[in-house]
C-alpha cells in the first residue's frame, strides 16, 4: 500500500468510501450507482483541488515519498543498453550515486545520478542517497569519459545533500563537489540535467552544472533543507513548512525566478503514481533538450554554459542604479 | 595587582553584540584567548593581528588584510558600490543587510580589486566575515566572476582570501548557483593558462568551501582556520560520536592532503611573492653555459 501523506487525507477517505459502496453493491445487490458517481465527480474535483494547489511544504513530502520513482526507475524505462560502470579509480564505489553507458533513441549517453535506497537494507547500501567524495569522483571520472567519446551526459538529481560526516570530509567533500563543478563548466560534451526529488544543495549542485537544467514538477531544489533553515532561522526545527514556503524551492517557484529551464510536469498526485507515463514525460523533454543542444560545437557550449551560470544573480548599486560592467 | 586592574576593567566593558564579541573590542587593550596574555591593540595590530606570545591569529578585517598584502597605495577597488538586492522577499533580510552595512561600513560581504605584490600585478578578492558572516550571495558571487574577468583581460594571477560562512541562504538558489558561477568563472581563468591561488582563512566552510577556495592551483589556508564542507555539530549528529579536537582546522586539512601549506600570516606575503614570481610568463628557459 502506498505511503499517505497528511495532506491527501480527504482524498483517501473519499476513495475509501466509493470503494466501500462498490463493494456494499456487489455483496447486498443494492443499486447505488448514482451515488457513486457522485462521490467520483467529488473525488475527481477534490483530487483537482488538493493536488492542483500544493504549496512548498506539500511538494517536499512528494519529493521524499518513500516510494518516488529513483534514478534507477528512470533509467530502465528511458533507456535502452545501460551497463553500469563502478568505481572511482582512487579509493572506492560510492552506491550513492550510480552511473554509465547507455543508448537514448539509438544515439549512446552517459546517464549519472543520485541513487536513493528503496526500503532500509537498499537505503544502508546507497547511504540514503548522500554520496562521499568517492561519489562525486566516479561521476566526474563517468563525465571524463563522455567527454572523450563525445557522447552527452545526463544527469538526474536526487538526494538530501552531499553526505555529513567524518570519512567525508577527510577525503575532501569539498574539493570533490568543487571540482565537479569546475570540471562540469569546461566540460566539452553536451550536459543535461533533472531534478527528480530533492536537490540538497551543493551535494546536488554537483551534478547539477549542465547546459539545461529541468525539473519534475513536484522535486525540490534549495540551498539548505527546510528544516535546516527553519534551525537556524528560528532555532525550530519544527518550522520546517513555513521556510519550505519561504524559501522558494519549488520547480514552479525556480521557473518563475528564471533560475531553471523547464518545469516537467508531473502526473497528478505524484510521478509515483505512474512510473511509465512520468518516464516518458521526460524522455520527451530529454529529446528535445538533446536535439536542440546537436546544434553547437563544443566550444559554443561551453560558452554558452558560461553565460548561463554568469548571468544568475540579482545585485543593486547603492544609489539605485546599477551602472554595467 | 596589574592582572586585577585588568580584570576589572574588562567587567565594565561593554559588548554591543553577539558579533562584536569576536572581534578585538574598542579599546586599549586585549587578551588573546588562545594564551590569555594581555596585549596592547596597537601592538597587535603593528603585529598583523597575530599574538606574539602564542602565534594565535585573530581576525583581521578586509582593509586590513588587503594592507598587509599588497604594496603600499597599490589597490584599485573594483565595483565598491554593488548591493545585495532581495530577490526572495526574505523576511528581515534587507534590514539585516542594511545594519550589516552602517555596522561595518561594508557594502558587502567582499572587496575585490587590484593591485600590486613587490611590484608584480595582481587582481584580488578579500572577504570579510563581518558582513553576514561572509556568506556568498549574488553580490559576492558577481564581484568574483568580475575580478576573475578582469584578471583575464590583464593576464593577471587571482588571489583570493576565503573567508565565509558558506552560501547566503536568504538568497536562497540564487546563492547556491553562485558556487556554479564562481567555479565557471574559474574555469575560464584556468583555460587562459592564468594563476589563482586560493587562501582559506578563519572560517571557509560550506558553499564556499566546495566551490572556488578549493579550486586553487595552489590551495593555503592561515594556521588554524576552521575550514570544512558540513557543520561539526551536524557531523556529530550523524555519527553520533565526538570529532577530533583539530578536526576541520588547516592543520587537520594539511594532513590529509587537502591543502599545498600551511602559512603563517607573516609569511603570507612573501610566500605570495615566490609563487607569482615563478608563474611568471617571462621565463625563456634554461640556458646553455
Amino acid at each position: 500500500m502506498a505511503e499517505q501523506l497528511p495532506f491527501e487525507k480527504p482524498i483517501i477517505e473519499l476513495r475509501n468510501k466509493i470503494s466501500e459502496l462498490k463493494t456494499f453493491t456487489l455483496e447486498k445487490e443494492i443499486d447505488l450507482s448514482g451515488e457513486i458517481e457522485k462521490l467520483e465527480t467529488r473525488l475527481e474535483q477534490l483530487e483537482e483541488d488538493i493536488y492542483g494547489n500544493m504549496g512548498g511544504w506539500e511538494r517536499v513530502q512528494i519529493a521524499r515519498h518513500s516510494q518516488r520513482p529513483t534514478t534507477m526507475d528512470y533509467i530502465e524505462r528511458i533507456f535502452t543498453n545501460f551497463m553500469e560502470l563502478h568505481g572511482d579509480r582512487f579509493y572506492g564505489d560510492d552506491e550513492a550515486i550510480v552511473g554509465g553507458i547507455a543508448k537514448f533513441e539509438g544515439e549512446p549517453v552517459t546517464v549519472i545520478g543520485h541513487q536513493r535506497g528503496k526500503g532500509t537494507k537498499e537505503n544502508l547500501r546507497r547511504n540514503f542517497g548522500m554520496p562521499h567524495p568517492e561519489g562525486y569522483r566516479k561521476a566526474l571520472r563517468l563525465m571524463k569519459q563522455a567527454e572523450k567519446f563525445k557522447r552527452p551526459v545526463i544527469c538526474f538529481i536526487d538526494t538530501k545533500g552531499a553526505y555529513p560526516g567524518q570519512s567525508a570530509e577527510e577525503r575532501g567533500q569539498s574539493e570533490a563537489i568543487a571540482k565537479n563543478l569546475i570540471s562540469m563548466a569546461g566540460l566539452k560534451t553536451p550536459i543535461i540535467c533533472i531534478v527528480i526529488g530533492e536537490g540538497g544543495s551543493g551535494g546536488a549542485l554537483a551534478l547539477g552544472v549542465g547546459d539545461r537544467i529541468y525539473m519534475l514538477e513536484n522535486s525540490t531544489y534549495s540551498v539548505i533543507s527546510p528544516e535546516g533553515a527553519a534551525a537556524l532561522l528560528w532555532k525550530d526545527s519544527g518550522q520546517a513548512k513555513r521556510a519550505a514556503e519561504t524559501m522558494k524551492i519549488t520547480a514552479p517557484d525556480l521557473k518563475e525566478l528564471n533560475l531553471i529551464d523547464d518545469v516537467i510536469p508531473e502526473i497528478r498526485g505524484g510521478a509515483h503514481r505512474n512510473v511509465d507515463t512520468q518516464a516518458g514525460y521526460i524522455r520527451q523533454t530529454l529529446k528535445t533538450a538533446l536535439l536542440e543542444m546537436s546544434k553547437y560545437d563544443s566550444g559554443e557550449l561551453v560558452n554558452k554554459r558560461y553565460e548561463k551560470f554568469n548571468n544568475i544573480g540579482e545585485f543593486d548599486h547603492v544609489n539605485g542604479v546599477m551602472p554595467a560592467e | 595587582m596589574i592582572r586585577d586592574l585588568f580584570s576589572k576593567k574588562k567587567k565594565y566593558a561593554t559588548i554591543p553584540s553577539e558579533q562584536a564579541k569576536q572581534e578585538v573590542p574598542e579599546g586599549l587593550m586585549t587578551k588573546c584567548p588562545q594564551c590569555k596574555s594581555i596585549m596592547y591593540i596597537k601592538e597587535l595590530r603593528k603585529n598583523q593581528m597575530v599574538c606574539d606570545q602564542c602565534g594565535y591569529h585573530h581576525r583581521v578585517t578586509s582593509s586590513e588584510r588587503i594592507a598587509i598584502t599588497l604594496d603600499e597605495g597599490s589597490f584599485e577597488e573594483f565595483d565598491a558600490e554593488m548591493i545585495s538586492k532581495d530577490p526572495l522577499q526574505f523576511p528581515e533580510y534587507a534590514d539585516k543587510s542594511a545594519k550589516d552595512r552602517e555596522k561595518t561600513g561594508l557594502n558587502e560581504a567582499i572587496i575585490t580589486g587590484k593591485g600590486t605584490i613587490e611590484g608584480m600585478g595582481v587582481v584580488i578578492g578579500v572577504m570579510d566575515p563581518r558582513f553576514r558572516m561572509g556568506s556568498m550571495g549574488s553580490v559576492v558571487g558577481e564581484k568574483m566572476s568580475r575580478a576573475i574577468q578582469r584578471a583575464v583581460d590583464e593576464r593577471k594571477p587571482f588571489i583570493m582570501f576565503a573567508a565565509s560562512g558558506g552560501a547566503r541562504m536568504q538568497e536562497g538558489v540564487f546563492s547556491l548557483m553562485q558556487m556554479a558561477k564562481t567555479s565557471t568563472a574559474l574555469n575560464r581563468l584556468h583555460e587562459e593558462g592564468l594563476l589563482f591561488i586560493s587562501v582559506m582563512t578563519h572560517p571557509t566552510t560550506g558553499g564556499v568551501s566546495a566551490s572556488f577556495a578549493s579550486l586553487g592551483d595552489i590551495n593555503l589556508a592561515e594556521p588554524q582556520a576552521l575550514i570544512g564542507f558540513a557543520g561539526r555539530r551536524i557531523i556529530e549528529q550523524t555519527i553520533r560520536q565526538k570529532l577530533p579536537d583539530d578536526f576541520q582546522t588547516a592543520e587537520f586539512l594539511l594532513k590529509h592532503g587537502q591543502l599545498d601549506q600551511v602559512v603563517a600570516r607573516k609569511e603570507m606575503k612573501k610566500t605570495l611573492q615566490n609563487i607569482i614570481d615563478i608563474h611568471r610568463p617571462a621565463h625563456t628557459g634554461i640556458k646553455e653555459d
